[in-house]
């Protein structure tokens, strides 16, 4: 018989040794499936996987830059997290806050000084994903409405105002594309620094991720998340205003957000378009949760997602495969991570015969 | 098709079937060396190809299988052209690019229209490569020695597939089963760009040279492969009394809505009979394969490619499927080849002036949005000779004018 009893905390290394094991018991099986599937050689198959996320300096550039966005939106929806409120716009939050800066791209371009663009294009990115933000949180906070419907809801409504302004703005007619904005004049593109495409956005959301960790960690702020997270009677008990607490960790949430829709359209993308968001904002939730919402592993976290989902595009490359492909092994590494994480917390005993139980 | 593909690559690898243990992994790495490369590689000349979707788009696909078709007429070796699938219209269209040069690309290729100003933004960092971007309409007025654009005439196959049409249209009036007096088309566009009005104008067109008193609705979907949208569109057209449907837009909609109504149709990008076999009459694709050649030899040869290259029916770039015998009428092949043979010597035009109005009036001149820019400002004038100049002043499509006869149901993309 197996019974299965709850662990006392575990010491570090032992929590690692479990982790790493589901590691290589995923990447075991995904060798076995990927023979048996394709008669491909697996160690080639991970060796293309690595080369498509470190094999020349452009690929470490471009993982860089798509862990960066990628950990931008989890921090972002990590203090709502924190606080036990689902933000899952984090997709809407995106699109408007890049709608916001291409707004002011294709608007202002040409009007006003290059520097007052780009300053102009920050704040309405920040506020456009802030108030996208903001209008389930005052739900939530008035009449406790379910906030991952909202959220949730929130996002179809975003990728429409897109879809319609992207018709308003397509070049040439009926194209329902913009193309790149500005690209003779590059008015409105957020600088690059030493002449690095991504440095820019790797160095913002470097400095947002020790930002944030502080922030829930020693600000009073974070203090009054985790409260409110752990129980609103209480928090309210202690004197916490929670809808405060509510709206004012959402303006955060929704802000980075749009600063992350900002870094991809003024700072790499430079168009707009409904699926610029990529699915960041539902990715990102996996992100925090396999970092237990600690900005400091959601580096690692993001780094091993966009790490795998680069190697699947390789694969398809080097192999012909079809993409899926990749996608399935990124699927069972996922599985046997979260996996581990049951035997991290639960500890399985096996009973032996004649019901003695082993210790 | 794909199954096939598959075969290739699992006689190029080591196989370590069945087996299921970490002694795989060991195993195999032993095998995966002794792998050996291709010995012919012609001029050695790497190329790369970005696709928007992958297989499971008809678009793509049919990017997919010219280029391997092409690739191994020049006798590519199979390590020097490489494809890179679902590459969005966006950055990772210039990062996909940029690796292909580094990986050593002389020559690559993008497919969709977004990839355009991505692609432009790679030709400007990487002169001593070439850049071939298809359907787009940039190359000819960005000045840039190495970036390139393709499209063919389609609209003559297009004409050719609407002949096909008026044929069948003109069995059904003559067996007194159109829907209502006259024949009606309809037709599932997916844009109101200029590529999908010239498209479904000249398959108008072709009907009509058989049924003259032919009309067509149409319906656009504001996306260039939504299932869902395409089938209602479709089905719309259907409920509105449209005797046949053809499409511009790249998923089996438009094809499964018409065989499960019973509705002939004109498919697009390659033949859906299998899925289809009581409805399918016959389809218009591009061929890229004679574009790729073309292009790989001039890289090859050192010589200058085409800002602007169309393909015709000439260089059989412009294809059409085998006509479905089960749902065509009766001697559509012979009209279809009479009327091709008119098109390629000259006698048949398809936007011939004197076979389409606007507004009631014929035109005898016609300025066209011939160099993009954001006010579709009008540039060119194109109809000279008698016949709107289709695909002359650049390879993609310009014609925008909304012909009498046409009605268009929706225009809000």
């Amino acid at each position: 018989m197996i019974h299965i009893t709850k662990r006392k905390e575990l010491a570090p290394q032992q929590m690692l040794a479990i982790r790493l094991g589901a590691i290589v018991a995923a990447l075991v099986v995904c060798g076995v499936i990927t023979a048996m599937v394709t008669g491909l050689n697996p160690i080639s198959v991970y060796g293309a996987m690595l080369n498509g996320a470190f094999g020349s300096q452009r690929k470490i550039w471009i993982l860089l830059q798509e862990t960066a966005i990628l950990l931008c939106v989890s921090l972002a929806l990590t203090p709502a997290f924190r606080m036990k409120f689902w933000n899952l716009g984090g997709e809407g939050q995106i699109l408007v806050g890049g709608l916001a800066a291409a707004a002011v791209m294709l608007v202002m371009g040409g009007r006003l000084p290059n520097a007052l663009v780009i300053l102009l294009e920050i704040v309405a990115a920040l506020a456009a994903g802030a108030v996208w933000a903001l209008i389930p949180a005052v739900f939530k906070a008035r009449w406790n409405t379910n906030e991952t419907l909202f959220t949730l809801m929130m996002n179809y409504v975003a990728t429409q105002l897109v879809a319609y302004y992207v018709i308003k703005w397509e070049v040439p007619k009926g194209s329902g594309k913009i193309g790149i904005i500005n690209q003779s004049t590059e008015i409105g593109w957020l600088p690059q620094i030493a002449g690095y495409k991504y440095l820019l956005n790797i160095i913002v959301v470097a400095l947002l991720t020790v930002g944030m960790y502080a922030y829930l960690k020693y600000s009073k702020h974070g203090y009054e998340i985790s409260v409110v997270g752990e129980s609103t009677n209480t928090a309210r008990y202690v004197g916490i205003k929670v809808e405060r607490v509510i709206i004012r960790t959402l303006v955060l949430s929704g802000a980075i957000c749009g600063l992350a829709g900002l870094l991809l359209v003024a700072g790499t993308d430079h168009t707009i378009t409904t699926t610029i968001a990529g699915g960041r904002g539902f990715t990102a939730v996996m992100v925090a949760w396999l970092a237990k919402f600690n900005p400091a592993v959601m580096v690692a976290s993001s780094a091993l997602l966009e790490f795998m989902g680069r190697g699947a595009g390789e694969i398809s490359t080097a192999y012909g495969l079809n993409h899926s492909f990749g996608d399935i092994l990124t699927g069972i590494i996922l599985f046997f991570i979260i996996g581990s994480e049951f035997f991290i917390t639960y500890k399985v005993n096996f009973q032996k015969k004649g019901g003695e139980r082993d210790v | 098709m794909k199954s096939l593909e598959h075969m290739n690559v699992n006689r190029r690898q080591f196989v370590t079937m069945g087996v299921g243990s970490v002694a795989a992994l060991a195993l195999a790495a032993c095998g995966g060396s002794s792998e050996g490369g291709s010995a012919d590689d012609a001029a050695g000349i790497k190329v790369g190809l970005i696709c928007l979707h992958d297989e499971n788009s008809t678009y793509d696909l049919n990017f997919i299988n010219g280029f391997k078709e092409a690739m191994e007429t020049l006798g590519v070796a199979e390590g020097d052209y490489m494809i890179k699938t679902n590459i969005p219209e966006g950055q990772e269209c210039y990062d996909a690019a940029a690796e292909f040069a580094d990986a050593g690309c002389k020559l690559i290729f993008a497919d969709s229209f977004g990839h355009e100003d991505y692609m432009i933004q790679a030709a400007k960092e990487f002169p001593e490569v070439h850049f071939c971007h298809a359907t787009g309409t940039k190359a000819h007025t960005e000045g840039l020695d190495n970036y390139h654009n393709a499209f063919a005439s389609i609209y003559e196959g297009r004409y050719l597939a609407g002949v096909a049409a008026g044929m069948k249209l003109q069995e059904l009036a003559d067996a007194g089963k159109l829907k209502g007096d006259a024949p009606k088309m309809g037709y599932v566009g997916a844009y109101t760009y200029a590529e999908v009005v010239s498209g479904y104008t000249s398959f108008f067109l072709g009907a009509k040279s058989i049924v003259p008193d032919v009309t067509m609705d149409v319906t656009f979907t504001g996306s260039w492969y939504d299932e869902t949208a395409e089938k209602e569109g479709a089905n719309k057209l259907i409920e509105g009394g449209c005797d046949l449907i053809s499409q511009h837009a790249d998923s089996m909609g438009a094809p499964t809505a018409c065989e499960t109504a019973g509705v002939p149709d004109v498919s697009y990008n390659g033949s859906t009979v299998d899925a289809c076999p009581n409805t399918f009459i016959v389809s218009s694709r591009i061929n890229w394969a004679p574009y790729y050649e073309y292009a790989y030899n001039q890289v090859a040869a050192g010589e200058a490619i085409d800002a602007d290259w169309t393909g015709t029916l000439a260089t059989d770039s412009v294809q059409l499927t085998e006509v479905n015998e089960a749902a065509a009428a009766a001697g559509t092949q012979e009209k279809i080849d009479e009327v091709k043979a008119g098109l390629e010597d000259g006698t048949i035009h398809v936007f011939d002036t004197a076979n389409f109005t606007v507004d009631g009036k014929a035109l005898d001149s016609y300025e066209a949005d011939v160099d993009t820019d954001a006010d579709y400002t009008p540039d060119t004038e194109v109809i000279a000779d008698g016949y709107f100049h289709e695909s002359e002043f650049r390879s993609a499509p310009y014609f925008d004018l909304r012909i009498d006869g046409i009605k268009l149901l929706d225009e809000q993309y």
